[in-house]
């Protein structure tokens, strides 16, 4: 990676850990905290949907299993909220894998691997609603007590920080996997994998190492999810709105592009949040909203928010490049 | 350096490829011709991998490969392009012949440098950066080559590389296929254009109907009575050979 890959990421980091000096409400803070947090998970599904091209439907089974890994942690074996935060990212990054050696082995691809995950996350929906182990449909409550050692903290602009300082590592992760070997042959698996595998590409290999990253980082997002409102159950941490909003920002903002999935996140939920002002009376808003985005961003935005930005500046190089050009004859 | 013994794929009640024997040294270009459904591709499929025979096994280098993946006879050296050429289309020029450079280069400036040095040699500098889906047929076969060529192959497999192209197109690829047969890289070849094959191949195989009818240097096979027989017909060797004498 060279400096030119590092520096939008570090400028736009810094900017937004400025945030919380200059916005102090906690409506506020809480709503950007909800947005990095499903950002993060957005960006789990951007790796391996994004990158690796195997659309999955059921990101909730990784962001529920690192919502339930810390939580019954916690509560059942006093493992301390640090610790399990990395063990929740390393559970949904073996789900992953399990999930994948399972689709990826059995060539699933397309519509039927994206049916296939949504499987996965209804099922464990459905145990973690009926176990008494995961605390049945009465879901789980982690305690308050409000010290850093628990993650928890009193100053909303910690979590903040903390959940940004995240995104922005996964930001860094995305861009090596962008200049890497493996990201290369994860594109090239995605493009065609056919001509993948002639040229070498061990794609079941590569897939399988796509997934379990992005099951750890969904996870990891999940984690912080239970950890921030200190309550989850079946239906909010493996429901199916999470995978649809984990899948709907990257596609939004930017598929298999580094920022699109926080600038998928970030539009989404800032709109449905302008919505809600505006026409707070009506129930769901917010959610029609996101279908109209949807809409717009599949008819008018094919590569969603960052590839149209890209077509506009590649549009308005080329009038100029024209335009240079005529001077250039016009001069002779 | 490759042998095929007996190989034989079944494909429900058709017999694409019949217990077909192929063997190659290293160096050289040999071509393997054939009519319209000979199985000749369904054969370059079983010697890379993407499809498994029902009889016979594959060698390559004295190892048996017949159970192996696509990936690993890859690495083993076995570069193959795609008669209906499959290009990552999103991607650049450069990076297409990247994804094939980084089996032996780890590090993507490696990787990228020798992907250039290869696009030099098949002439698609010009293109580098240019998305691959926007490339021309010419382009696109010259592409397919340069992303073989990256795995720095030492068996490559060419699925008519030359269909498709014009007569200028055919004159300017043929020399990049020698350059590549004098780097040392064996060369396996289906073709239809019969001018390429006599000018290139030092010895053909022919497939027919899924059997090897005939092996031999191309001027010796093209005389052949079941070769002829198996183009244009049963009994049309005797007829262009009573016509020949008629003129003669």
């Amino acid at each position: 990676m060279t400096a030119r890959d590092l520096i939008p990421i570090a400028v736009l980091t810094i900017l937004a850990a400025l945030l919380p000096l200059a916005v102090t409400s906690s409506p506020v803070l809480n709503f950007l905290v909800f947005m990095l947090i499903v950002a993060l998970g957005a960006q789990g599904w951007n790796i391996l949907g994004g990158f690796g091209g195997q659309f999955s439907f059921g990101h909730a089974a990784f962001f529920g299993t690192g919502a339930y890994v810390t939580a019954i942690l916690q509560l059942r074996y006093g493992v301390n909220a640090w610790a399990g935060l990395v063990l929740a990212t390393a559970a949904g990054a073996a789900v992953g894998w399990v999930i994948g050696f399972l689709s990826f082995r059995s060539g699933l691809r397309g519509s039927y691997f994206a049916l296939v995950t949504l499987a996965f996350a209804e099922v464990l929906r459905i145990l973690a609603n009926a176990a008494s182990f995961t605390g049945g449909a009465a879901g789980l409550l982690i305690k308050l007590d409000v010290r850093a050692a628990n993650l928890q903290f009193a100053d909303r602009a910690v979590f903040y920080w903390l959940v940004l300082a995240l995104v922005a590592a996964v930001l860094l992760l995305t861009r090596w996997i962008q200049r890497s070997r493996f990201g290369a042959q994860l594109v090239a698996v995605r493009e065609n994998e056919d001509a993948a595998k002639a040229l070498g590409v061990n794609s079941l290999t590569v897939k399988l190492r796509a997934i379990a990253l992005s099951g750890g980082v969904t996870a990891l997002s999940g984690c912080l999810y239970a950890q921030y409102f200190l309550y989850i159950d079946a239906n909010i941490a493996y429901g199916s709105w999470i995978s649809v909003e984990l899948l709907l920002a990257p596609i939004i903002g930017g598929v298999g592009t580094v920022f699109g999935p926080v600038v998928g996140a970030l539009t989404l939920h800032g709109l449905g949040e302008v919505a809600k002002q505006f026409a707070g009376r009506i129930p769901g808003i917010d959610l029609i909203v996101f279908g109209g985005v949807l809409v717009l961003a599949v008819a008018f935005a094919r590569g969603g928010i960052l590839g149209l930005l890209e077509r506009l500046r590649d549009r308005g190089r080329g009038v100029m490049a024209r335009g240079s050009k005529e001077v250039s004859h016009a001069g002779r | 350096m490759l042998a095929v013994e007996g190989v034989s794929k079944r494909f429900g009640g058709l017999m694409a490829v019949d217990s077909a024997t192929l063997s190659l040294q290293p160096g050289g270009i040999i071509g393997l011709i054939g009519p319209n459904g000979a199985g000749k591709t369904t054969l370059f499929s079983m010697i890379s991998g993407f499809v498994a025979p029902t009889e016979g096994r594959i060698r390559f280098e004295g190892a048996d490969i017949t159970a192996e993946e696509p990936h690993r006879r890859a690495e083993r050296g076995i570069g193959r392009t795609f008669q209906i050429v499959q290009p990552f289309a999103g991607l650049t020029v450069c990076e297409n012949i990247a994804v094939g450079a980084y089996l032996r280069h780890a590090k993507r400036s490696d990787a990228t440098a020798k992907a250039r040095d290869v696009a030099r040699r098949v002439g698609l500098d010009a293109e580098l950066d240019r998305p691959a889906g926007g490339l021309t047929v010419a382009g696109r076969k010259r592409l397919e080559l340069a992303r073989a060529l990256a795995t720095e192959p030492k068996l490559l497999l060419l699925d008519e590389v030359l269909a498709g192209l014009n007569p200028s197109e055919i004159r300017d690829i043929i020399p990049v296929i020698r350059g590549i047969r004098d780097e040392g890289v064996t060369i396996l070849m289906i073709e239809h254009v019969m001018q390429a094959v006599m000018n290139l191949c030092e010895r053909v195989y022919v497939l027919a109907q899924g059997r090897m009818i005939a092996e031999g240097p191309p001027a010796v096979v093209c005389a052949d009575t079941r070769v002829i027989e198996a183009y244009l017909g049963h009994g049309a060797a005797a007829r262009l050979r009573a016509e020949g004498a008629v003129h003669g």
